[in-house]
């Protein structure tokens, strides 16, 4: 009962800080927006907590002997849009930041993130006012407008050209601890880095760990690339989320609710796919195996080919519908990844050379 | 504030009852008589028996939805709208779905982009390729929270927006109905009937039995109506402009207008200086298209708030448009046309 007990409190405290964290707004670029509470959340298991000049966040903990370096990271920055135009009517313009899915904007309730958050609808232009080839297709960025509700003269005094708009969404909580909201990719990783660091201060571990929220990912993993410079680690593990199977997507078999999946292929350290593994089946944690047969397209990218070359891991957690604003996760998946990163942390030798060595 | 207690309720055609509930609670300290009828109307009565013409005042309490139609082996749900919703607009969104005893959150989700073959990419999400995801992890586990024929809505929560307009759900027609219950505070030398309808969503099915019990000797059909008034040097696509007053239907899908009529609330308006425009092009219809041709038939006038992307998750009026409305239907039934008397 007690253990039950603390895995549910685990749960709701980790739910807290990913609704925050989904409440954030921080399209690519934007990131300082998020840099408080992503300090706030890691900051009560950290030793160390600093950000650099793109707002990447690195929390360290100190190991007992510190003789590796040890890189964790989840990105936090988002998808979003960016307005190119203020109409006669007051209507905004937009072009979309990274790979946002066009057909799924319509209709949604925005932030303009002008000199004021001001709230906008991303609205069509009306059908008769299309070519007859757009009106069967998917709608296109260009025939779409956000309302303000104010004129050109009110608008211009709230926003500019080149402000960010974020997707306004709270989460949501549906059955069986599955949680629903905006921005899971990569804010649930920001969360299991949380928990992770939560369950280290539990545990004994040799190697010093910085836990790092990147910047930049969705437009080609900038931050991952500039963090695993400066810390040149012995190993670097990246956590994002992957694509969990639905009815019309069977072609990868990772399921939500079934533990994180555990990356292997050419992008990925064989020695650290096999010890989180092990660490798994060991600690009876729940995981699933994600073969990657090219380059991940996720910060473990860049890790790999950094200076001289890093052995790199990536773990993921399942989540459907990756790239709208109605993402949706098992908490339990976003827990287990943190306790899995936790104890391989913990189970890894003095020696970090000869485990890595091929 | 009524107009945004009713757009935060949710009522389909089917299962308008929490609308219907609000309003009688509403009305009840303010009209003589008021009844449901077997359809699910609610028909409320004022100044009962005063002489002089009977005037009906038509707003319907349905908005367009969805109902669940299936349950999927995974637990994902399958739906069809009930009433008409733009595909376009199902994806990405989070619904309330009403299953006894409450209500219970879903999303409709879709396939990821990253994903998606390119062929797919340019192509829209049929209704019949989405479904709501409410966590289940089988058909069974979602059977024991929704029913086949649950209905399910956006969960837009009404607030101002802008420049003095509001955003909300289910403006269309929420906004008349708050109109009409405003009216129905006030006395007029009149009986005055107030239909709050059913079913208008699927082919204004209420309005056809409340007009056959009320035989109105006028009737008045408050609306929302569409403003596309988005793309300037467009004018006359717009239909309606909001912020530009209430809009006057000259001609729909299902009725034509009497010129005389027409003409008297113009000049009416004009006189009382309450801003009115001419909902312009053709198409649409509404209440007033059953309500004309009741028994004998019926002299009816539409007076519309033009409404900015009915039909759709979030919708927007003007405030100005919603207080000018109830202006001139006051003014209206203080001075009916000529050719009603």
């Amino acid at each position: 009962m007690q253990e039950a007990k603390t895995k549910n409190q685990q749960i709701e405290q980790s739910k807290k800080f990913l609704s925050a964290l989904s409440a954030g707004s921080a399209v690519s670029g934007y990131e300082h927006g998020l840099l408080e509470m992503i300090a706030e959340g890691l900051r009560p298991y950290a030793d160390e907590l600093k950000h650099d000049a793109f707002y990447n966040v690195y929390a360290k903990k100190k190991g007992l002997t510190g003789q590796g370096t040890i890189l964790l990271s989840a990105h936090s920055d988002e998808i979003g849009l960016m307005i190119t135009d203020i109409d006669a009517l007051g209507f905004l313009h937009f072009a979309q930041i990274a790979g946002v899915d066009a057909k799924t904007l319509l209709g949604q309730e925005v932030v303009v993130h002008g000199r004021q958050a001001t709230p906008g609808l991303i609205v069509p232009i009306p059908e008769s006012l299309l070519s007859a080839d757009d009106r069967k297709k998917a709608a296109k960025i260009e025939n779409m407008r956000i309302d303000i509700g104010w004129t050109q003269d009110q608008a211009r005094e709230r926003v500019s050209i080149g402000d960010t708009v974020t997707l306004k969404r709270t989460v949501s909580e549906l059955l069986n601890d599955c949680l629903t909201g905006k921005t899971f990719d990569d804010r649930a990783g920001v969360a299991a880095l949380a928990v992770c660091l939560e369950e280290l201060s539990k545990l004994r571990h040799h190697h010093d760990v910085v836990a790092v929220a990147t910047v930049q990912e969705e437009v080609g993993v900038r931050g991952a690339s500039i963090s695993a410079y400066r810390l040149n680690p012995d190993l670097a593990i990246a956590v994002d989320v992957t694509h969990a199977v639905t009815s019309d997507y069977k072609a990868e078999p990772i399921e939500m609710g079934k533990g994180p999946a555990i990356a292997l292929g050419p992008n990925i350290h064989p020695a650290l796919y096999r010890k989180l593994c092990d660490v798994a089946l060991e600690q009876r944690l729940p995981y699933q195996s994600d073969p990657n047969p090219g380059v991940t397209g996720t910060d473990a990218r860049a890790f790999q080919i950094t200076q001289s070359g890093i052995p790199t891991g990536l773990v993921s957690i399942p989540l459907r519908y990756m790239h709208t604003s109605v993402e949706t996760l098992h908490m339990r998946d976003v827990v287990h990844t943190g306790k899995l990163l936790a104890y391989f942390i913990a189970a890894l030798p003095e020696d970090l050379e000869g485990m890595l060595c091929y | 504030m009524l107009l945004k207690e009713l757009s935060e309720l949710d009522g389909a055609a089917g299962a308008e009852k929490p609308v219907r509930d609000a309003l009688r609670q509403f009305l009840h300290l303010h009209v003589d008589e008021s009844q449901v009828d077997k359809l699910g109307n609610l028909i409320v009565l004022k100044g009962q028996g005063l002489p002089g013409p009977k005037v009906m005042l038509a707003a319907h309490m349905d908005e367009v939805g969805l109902m669940i139609t299936d349950i999927d082996s995974d637990g994902m749900l399958r739906f069809r709208t009930v009433g008409s919703i733009e595909p376009r607009l199902l994806v990405s969104k989070p619904v309330r779905i009403h299953s006894a005893p409450g209500t219970l959150p879903g999303v409709i989700g879709s396939k990821a982009i990253h994903v998606q073959k390119a062929a797919e990419r340019g192509k829209v999400f049929t209704q019949e390729q989405l479904y709501v995801d409410i966590g289940a992890s089988s058909k069974d586990d979602a059977a024991k929270h929704v029913k086949l024929g649950d209905y399910a809505y956006f969960n837009t929560a009404f607030a101002p927006f802008g420049d003095g307009y509001y955003k909300g759900k289910a403006l269309d027609d929420r906004a008349g109905c708050a109109v009409l219950a405003e009216i129905l505070r006030n006395a007029y030398d009149l009986p005055l009937y107030g239909a709050f309808t059913v079913q208008e969503e699927i082919g204004l099915r209420g309005s056809q039995v409340a007009a056959y019990q009320i035989q109105p000797d006028f009737a008045i059909v408050l609306e929302s109506t569409r403003a596309a008034d988005l793309v300037p040097d467009e004018g006359p696509s717009w239909i309606t402009q909001i912020g530009a007053g209430p809009a006057l239907s000259i001609v729909d899908g299902a009725t034509i207008y009497r010129p005389d009529l027409l003409r008297s609330v113009q000049d009416l308006a004009q006189r009382q200086n309450i801003p009115l425009q001419l909902r312009r092009g053709g198409q649409g219809a509404n209440d007033a298209g059953r309500i004309h041709v009741s028994q004998t038939g019926v002299p009816v006038i539409t007076l519309s708030i033009p409404c900015r992307y009915v039909h759709s998750p979030v919708s927007v009026i003007a405030e100005r448009d919603y207080r000018h409305c109830i202006q001139l239907v006051d003014a209206l039934l203080k001075n009916l046309p000529l050719g009603v008397q």
